[in-house]
């Protein structure tokens, strides 16, 4: 893929927020956008959230620094959207959803475009207000996480070729898919540090009688 | 080798001994002895030297009775004199406080005279004494409130009022009283949940005040809506809560104080343990600060205790400084006029300075007495510099001298790097100084949204005024100019195209 490609399929987030239904169709139909845009898309995402605690203004976000770790911050973004997109394509698949785990991966990561794009200027706009004219940050955050939201249900819809209803039906009962894949995990990690344990136990108990 | 490090070790210790006195003088202001914390911004305990320092703790022997205290539970200063309710014994001692350590005993009045039946006490539980020298005594056991002069003559009694609001089936149970300065009486009884008993200074009862606001939530009340009569007589009855003492304050408002609180209800703020009332019987205390008028903020099973504090008494200072006393960890919580807390100190325990448990507290200028029942002591405690300080610094900034105050709380600042108000008070003082970088510095540091808003307004506002030429040629720059840029390619276009200059 050339530097041009990246390029243009970066810039073509801009058409995407703007023109969801059309846009996401094309997105992953004529092959508009790419993997490495929605990547890049994902981590300014990371960025915009990060620099928000150092350097929103007090008035409008308080922060425990003493309570903050930053991979753990990292981790609560990333992780719902990786089960998310997994939890969505596992249950799609199934009812005919069209779409491939890049192609949700990829349109889960467009559709978050808006967040570094208003959380930026806002970091901005927190220095240089006062808490009564907090208003409007706080009304462009909101408006922001629905844009975020009206964008991310045109996304399933174009990219499953989905009725309204069943895309929303299918992105709550993602939910509940990624429920179940916590719990697989927490099983599973339990289980093989029981299972190390175990062996530890062994191997210890050898040494003893040795 | 080993001789130098003799040598050393001997000149340590000279050093050290030299410079003794004046360790033990810096130890002495209470810094590294007493228990005095206090919540910052984020409502972590923030460790402080000692406000107050324990002064002695006098016993009935000390004050030189022939009897000891058997469960005193009324305290109350007039000037110099203190006014203690030996409530087991029947009897009401007088003290005269002569200098700072010691205490005169006056006289013990267990006996009035005059025209009336009972001439002796029963149980009493509180005094009042007015400037004008009358002595009002709740007298609980023989259900009255007596008025007697100076010379403990009987002048009148206050008794259960014979009015239709009040259930005449209740005993008249006058536990804690206050005057206020047209002779009327507020009194709290117990087992009456309407408020406070308020009489006419002739002793008619006028009816109640300052009765809380009944608060229940409204899961609660749907139950009660579909409950059996045996089950909604089993559940809690959405009643006001009764007070357990009262403070009549310099600006003549009452502080009044409600051990009746739950965990949950302190949690969510829906009990109001302390409350400053207005002649309506509103609650007017302001509750500016980052928590709650509430005591302790946790109250884990820590030592033995739980549950939320329980406010006993209250006590306020003269430039409206008001003290809490709990009775469970057996805390004094110090708060300003705005609702901040300023300290907290005290505990539980046989050292001087902790109680076992107290029943009262109340003040003579600065200086804090606390009346513990089951130790049957007076506690007295006086401010050390670092409260002193604080009080200075209220006291300037309440009088307008913000400069002053602002110095002031750099020298509270230094004594005690965690808090929080020196911090607000010295941007508030910058701030009245116009100048605004600094105060939003300070305020930044201390988390204070409000001020640093006040402060950034200004700020902001000098900012553009200073820098409007910049700002114009910055707009310029950014619209006007690609304006004039383009219109000027679109004349030159034009030209470049117009017939006239085609050859």
């Amino acid at each position: 893929m050339t530097a041009n490609r990246y390029v243009s399929t970066l810039k073509y987030s801009l058409y995407v927020i703007t023109h969801p239904l059309d846009g996401f169709w094309d997105l992953t139909h004529e092959k508009r956008g790419s993997l490495a845009a929605a990547n890049t898309i994902v981590l300014l995402t990371l960025l915009a959230r990060i620099m928000s605690l150092q350097y929103t203004n007090f008035q409008f976000m308080q922060v425990y620094r003493e309570g903050i770790n930053i991979f753990v911050y990292i981790a609560s973004i990333l992780f719902p959207l990786v089960l998310f997109c997994v939890g969505n394509w596992g249950l799609t698949t199934l009812f005919d959803g069209k779409g491939k785990l890049s192609q949700i991966c990829m349109g889960a990561g467009y559709a978050l475009a808006p967040y570094p794009l208003i959380r930026f200027p806002m970091i901005i706009l927190s220095n240089l207000i006062t808490v009564e004219e907090g208003a409007f940050y706080n009304f462009a955050l909101v408006f922001m996480m629905g844009w975020i939201a009206v964008l991310m249900i045109c996304a399933m819809m174009e990219i499953h070729e989905y009725t309204m209803t069943k895309t929303i039906l299918f992105m709550i009962a993602s939910v509940f898919a990624m429920l179940v894949m916590i719990f697989i995990l927490l099983l599973f990690f339990s289980m093989i540090s029981q299972g190390i344990s175990y062996f530890v136990s062994i191997v210890k108990e050898i040494m003893f009688r040795m | 080798m080993k001789r130098s490090m003799n040598y050393l070790a001997a000149l340590i210790f000279s050093v050290s001994f030299l410079s003794g006195p004046t360790v033990a003088a810096y130890a002495d202001d209470g810094s590294e002895r007493g228990y005095t914390y206090n919540y910052d911004y984020w409502g972590d305990v923030q460790y402080s030297p000692d406000a107050y320092s324990t002064v002695d703790v006098y016993t009935a022997t000390d004050l030189g009775l022939n009897k000891g205290f058997n469960a005193p539970s009324g305290l109350y200063v007039q000037g110099d004199d203190v006014y203690i309710c030996d409530t087991g014994n029947n009897r009401i001692v007088q003290l005269k406080r002569e200098n700072k350590n010691a205490f005169k005993q006056i006289r013990v009045i267990d006996e009035i005279k005059g025209d009336v039946e009972v001439r002796t006490f029963l149980k009493p539980t509180d005094i009042c004494v007015t400037k004008d020298g009358y002595l009002y005594i709740c007298d609980k056991g023989n259900n009255r409130i007596l008025k007697l002069d100076q010379d403990l003559n009987f002048v009148m009694m206050f008794q259960k009022p014979d009015n239709v609001v009040f259930d005449q089936s209740a005993e008249f149970l006058p536990n804690k009283l206050e005057v206020d300065a047209a002779g009327r009486v507020y009194c709290i009884a117990d087992n009456i949940n309407k408020g406070m008993i308020k009489y006419d200074a002739d002793g008619t009862f006028t009816g109640f005040y300052g009765a809380s606001q009944v608060t229940y939530n409204f899961s609660d009340y749907i139950w009660k809506k579909y409950a059996t009569k045996a089950q909604r007589a089993a559940m809690e009855s959405f009643v006001p809560t009764e007070y357990d003492n009262i403070y009549m304050d310099a600006e003549g408002f009452i502080f009044a104080c409600t051990t009746n609180v739950s965990d949950k209800g302190m949690d969510t703020g829906s009990d109001v343990p302390i409350r400053r009332l207005n002649l309506m019987g509103q609650n007017i205390l302001i509750q500016n600060g980052n928590y709650r008028v509430m005591g302790d903020l946790y109250w884990g099973l820590g030592g033995g205790y739980k549950g939320p504090s329980l406010i006993t008494d209250i006590t306020a200072l003269d430039h409206g400084i008001y003290f809490a006393i709990d009775k469970v960890r057996g805390r004094i919580f110090g708060y300003d006029k705005q609702g901040h807390m300023l300290y907290a100190f005290g505990g539980n325990g046989n050292i001087n300075g902790s109680f076992k448990l107290p029943s009262a507290i109340d003040h003579m200028e600065n200086d804090l007495l606390v009346l513990d029942s089951q130790d049957a002591s007076l506690t007295v405690f006086t401010p050390t510099e670092f409260g002193n300080l604080i009080y200075q610094a209220i006291t300037e900034y309440d009088a307008g001298d913000y400069k002053a105050s602002g110095k002031t709380w750099e020298k509270v600042k230094v004594q005690n790097g965690n808090y929080d108000l020196a911090y607000v008070g010295i941007g508030t003082s910058l701030m009245s100084q116009e100048k605004y970088k600094e105060a939003m510095k300070y305020f930044e540091l201390k988390w204070d949204t409000r001020n640093y808003s006040k402060a950034f307004k200004q700020y902001r506002k000098e900012w553009v005024e200073e820098h409007i030429g910049l700002l114009f040629t910055g707009v310029i720059l950014l619209f006007v100019l690609p304006a004039l840029i383009e219109r000027g390619k679109k004349i030159k276009y034009q030209i470049d195209t117009a017939e006239i200059f085609k050859e």
